[in-house]
């Protein structure tokens, strides 16, 4: 109240322009509110993604482009180590979101129930989560390293020779994913947290006196009421998981060979190798990727949501 | 129950420990080693505790080039998340409040911002265009651009628990448009805009990928690219890059110290609308 008091003498000094604005169409939440951040939206992010489909089309330095039509995506889907690229996206996205859902999920029903050092529990899982990429990528690129990792090290305490988590181009995907899953857990697992707390306890409650089984009120109650939280972490992680770049762009540069390359690794790539269409081009491809899995998903998710 | 709850309790800690904690420690031994110590590699205490003399190593590399990175990152996480946040409430706050015909525009807009990812070679274009391609400014305005959906998502949902009699209030007392929301509204909005810095601070100091395409070049790079480049040259210096690691994890766990409840609050109430 304090904050608008010392207006109010003030006003009685200028009536006549405080009835024009009022007379007049001004609406006291101007639209001009818009201008600044759309300027900086409009200039940095949706002209370069309107150009993006003009220059995918083109053979294109930053300076001149030629048109060369649909050029580049034939070559996008033609060249084994592109198409490798796109396959992985999807393999690492739909992986990861899947892991992250039954980890999250496991981790939260834990973290919920009546335990010891939840609190510490819960820093200690969501901590990695703000540790920067490139930390968490140096960091387990060593702890992986074939020879002289701490994981393969304690593998051989027990007698298991492990792999070349990175090296072996079978497995470096797959290495890469992991990590980011140990690194995207703890987001997941919040969000469950968040939805598990919402549910009410005269459910459960009700449940105990039909005798129901743990598994039961799991299957029956926990499942269906924590589905909004499902939602949001099958979207995020796999918005997340198909533009992944800066993880595996520090653990495996894509490699070995092409074995680990996404679409978002093709796209540096190209763009490192001066090749500005190509590259552009393989962004419109991940653009229409997400858009066709992700708008119709978030649709379906959400239609099915069940009110109860 | 309460004796399950200690032993389910007891696994917990333990398998959370081995699978998040020792990684952690690794680097905080690692970083304590000698050069010498730590080509092993190996998990063990130091024979000789070094950590202060790396620290000391890898801030003075290159005429203290990762002390410049700092003041970049500084920088560009200052600016870049003030610049976004002040904006984000403005848009917030007037689609809250009035219902026209630019809502359904902005909220696609939004929407737009939160799922597709930039065309990078494009925005290097127009970047270059505009001359701030490789320039801290146009990093800050890069990073300006891809955070102000989120904020938005957030200052829309918060503003929303604000009375409009306040507005109303405030209006019959004479102020203007802009003073009503810089004056009366964006005080009130505290406890969002804190959520909002400390989740968009974070993102941005850690941020990688734009860094690498629209700053590149090793004088001017922030502390992630540091550490890229660093990794990149192959060294076998495995103290000092874990050093490096250490010191680039500080801020965060600054944050995380402090901040906790608006980070998660933050990160799920934003997932959650998203």
């Amino acid at each position: 109240m304090t904050l608008v008091h010392p207006t109010l003498e003030r006003t009685t000094e200028r009536p006549a322009r405080r009835q024009t604005r009022r007379a007049g169409a001004r609406s006291p939440y101007p639209t001009w509110f818009f201008v600044p951040a759309g300027v900086f939206y409009l200039a940095l992010f949706v002209v370069p993604t309107g150009a993006s489909f003009w220059f995918a089309l083109t053979r294109w330095d930053l300076y001149s482009a030629e048109f060369i039509g649909l050029d580049n995506f034939q070559q996008f889907f033609r060249e084994p180590a592109l198409v490798k690229g796109f396959v992985n996206t999807f393999v690492y996205a739909f992986l990861t979101s899947g892991a992250k859902v039954v980890l999250g999920l496991a981790l939260a029903v834990l973290l919920t129930s009546q335990i010891i050092a939840r609190g510490w529990l819960r820093s200690v899982v969501f901590f990695p989560v703000l540790v920067s990429t490139i930390g968490v990528g140096v960091m387990f690129k060593v702890l992986l390293d074939p020879f002289d990792g701490a994981v393969n090290t304690v593998l051989s305490w027990v007698g298991v020779t492990g792999p070349g988590w990175l090296t072996d181009p079978s497995l470096a995907l797959f290495s890469v994913a992991m990590v980011d899953v140990w690194k995207g857990v703890g987001l997941a697992t919040l969000i469950y947290i968040a939805g598990l707390v919402a549910i009410p306890q005269e459910y459960y409650e009700a449940a105990r006196v039909d005798g129901a089984s743990a598994w039961q009120n799991f299957r029956s109650i926990t499942l269906p009421l924590v589905r909004p939280a499902t939602v949001t972490v099958v979207l995020l992680s796999l918005i997340g998981g198909l533009r992944s770049f800066d993880l595996i762009w520090t653990m495996t540069r894509g490699g070995p060979g092409f074995s680990s390359d996404v679409i978002g690794s093709v796209i540096y790539k190209q763009y490192q190798a001066g090749f500005y269409g190509l590259s552009t081009a393989g962004n419109v491809v991940l653009f229409v990727v997400i858009a066709v899995i992700i708008f119709p998903l978030s649709r379906w998710l959400n239609r099915k949501e069940v009110p109860l | 129950m309460r004796r399950r709850g200690v032993a389910l309790g007891s696994v917990a800690i333990l398998a959370t420990t081995v699978v998040f904690v020792v990684p952690f420690l690794f680097v905080l031994l690692t970083a304590s080693k000698t050069q010498q110590d730590a080509l092993d590699l190996d998990f063990s205490l130091p024979t000789e505790w070094a950590l202060l003399e790396n620290v000391r190593t890898v801030l003075a590399t290159n005429d203290g080039q990762l002390v410049r990175a700092f003041w970049n990152s500084t920088v560009l996480t200052v600016a870049a998340v003030a610049i976004m946040t002040v904006l984000a409430a403005m848009v917030g706050y007037v689609v809250q409040r009035r219902r026209s015909r630019w809502n359904p525009v902005v909220d696609a807009l939004v929407l737009a911002g939160l799922i597709i990812p930039p065309a990078v070679v494009p925005t290097i274009w127009v970047l270059q265009g505009i001359g701030l391609f490789k320039t801290m400014a146009g990093l800050i305005a890069v990073h300006v651009a891809f955070g102000l959906s989120f904020c938005i998502l957030l200052f829309r949902a918060f503003v929303a628990t604000i009375p409009r009699e306040l507005d109303e209030a405030a209006l019959i007392d004479g102020a203007g448009p802009s003073r009503l929301f810089f004056s009366v509204i964006f005080p009130l909005l505290r406890a969002v805009v804190v959520t909002v810095v400390v989740v968009q601070a974070v993102t941005v100091f850690n941020d990688f990928t734009y860094a690498l395409y629209f700053l590149p070049g090793a004088d001017n790079a922030t502390v992630q690219l540091t550490l890229y480049n660093y990794q990149s040259q192959g060294l076998n210096q495995w103290n000092l890059l874990f050093a490096d690691v250490l010191l680039i994890t500080i801020p965060p766990l600054i944050m995380y110290a402090f901040f906790n409840r608006q980070i998660v609050a933050g990160m799920t109430s934003g997932a959650v609308k998203g």
